[in-house]
């Protein structure tokens, strides 16, 4: 079933679920994309810290996008963006959150699923 | 020549945007509420500091005119806040309510002169060095919000330049006054970093950085913020 989906929908053939990463960016949990970025189709306040994500989906490939996510340094050293997937090299880390990343690897590809929608 | 002074204005220019109050940010309700001294909710603890200080203090100190202008400052290579000076000499624990009442009722007295008079640039070294650094599950210091993106929106906020002029301020958010510590313990909060206890000395060595680096700007207390 989920081959043939993949077949017929190349947009969702990433492994994520685009509903389940809509969910994690607009939502109030760990991720809160909406304070720094744009997201076209939500609703509420929305920061302008970082790039509007319209047409994300069409400007960066699932691969570019999930390493992003997990570490925007690695692209940009001066980044803003927190490591969503990073918990090494981190400094003084609240006991609670240590040795824990922002978001699970599932989770990362649930966003990232979402954001290919987003053309 | 026309070249230069064009220079030397956007230096200017530079130096004065990286010295905005958070008052410049505010929305026109927060401006106006404290711009009267009749509205502006920080009052209640100024009257109760006042009450405070006729009781305990007046004995020795006339007035504290222009005092919490020379805070933070240095002694014996220790830095020095206004809270700690007053705890030194009361037995008022950090952000109780008899504490935030006499640091604004003092702050109050220094309202419209200017802070970081009393630091130099290598008092404050430390102080810098912990807000460049990066800490917390978010990987953020200091300077990424607060230079680099002071204006922007983070989420419905704005953000501001992170400036200490306006402490003790009361914030709309807290529905009460509160000390710098106590905002700069939201920040650490918000970037999932260890909690440095009132007091600690990291949180001493960033008020001095703050009030170095936002010198000349002009005492607020108690400002009102969002």
């Amino acid at each position: 079933m989920k081959l043939a989906a993949a077949l017929l929908l190349p947009i969702a053939a990433y492994a994520g679920n685009p509903e389940n990463g809509r969910a994690i960016v607009t939502g109030n949990g760990e991720a809160t994309c909406l304070l720094c970025h744009r997201v076209p189709g939500t609703r509420g306040p929305q920061g302008d810290i970082g790039p509007s994500l319209a047409g994300v989906g069409a400007r960066l490939g699932a691969a570019e996008l999930k390493a992003r996510i997990a570490d925007a340094s690695r692209n940009n050293p001066d980044t803003v963006m927190p490591p969503y997937g990073r918990t090494q090299g981190l400094y003084q880390v609240a006991a609670r959150y240590r040795g824990k990343p922002l978001l699970s690897d599932e989770q990362i590809d649930d966003v990232v699923a979402f954001l290919l929608t987003l053309r | 020549m026309k070249a230069l002074a064009l220079l030397a204005l956007l230096l200017f220019a530079a130096t004065a945007l990286a010295q905005r109050s958070g008052l410049d940010y505010a929305s026109a309700e927060i401006r106006r509420l404290q711009a009267s001294d009749a509205e502006n909710p920080g009052m209640l603890w100024v009257d109760e500091g006042a009450k405070i200080f006729a009781a305990e203090c007046a004995s020795c100190h006339a007035s504290m005119k222009g005092v919490a202008a020379r805070y933070p400052r240095v002694a014996q290579g220790k830095i020095v806040t206004l809270e700690a000076m007053v705890r030194h000499r009361t037995p008022f624990p950090y952000e109780s309510e008899s504490l935030l009442s006499l640091t604004a009722y003092i702050a109050y007295q220094s309202r419209g002169r200017p802070i970081g008079g009393r630091l130099s640039e290598q008092d404050v070294a430390k102080g810098r060095a912990e807000y460049l650094r990066r800490r917390g599950q978010m990987n953020l210091a200091c300077t990424h919000c607060h230079d680099a993106n002071a204006g922007k929106k983070l989420g419905a906020e704005t953000i501001s330049e992170g400036q200490p002029n306006g402490y003790p301020t009361y914030r709309l958010r807290w529905q009460t006054l509160g000390s710098l510590e106590r905002r700069l313990r939201a920040c650490f909060s918000g970037v999932h970093a260890e909690m440095p206890a009132y007091g600690d000395p990291l949180l001493l060595e960033l008020e001095a950085y703050l009030a170095w680096r936002g010198r000349g700007l002009l005492i607020e207390a108690p400002a009102v913020r969002p």
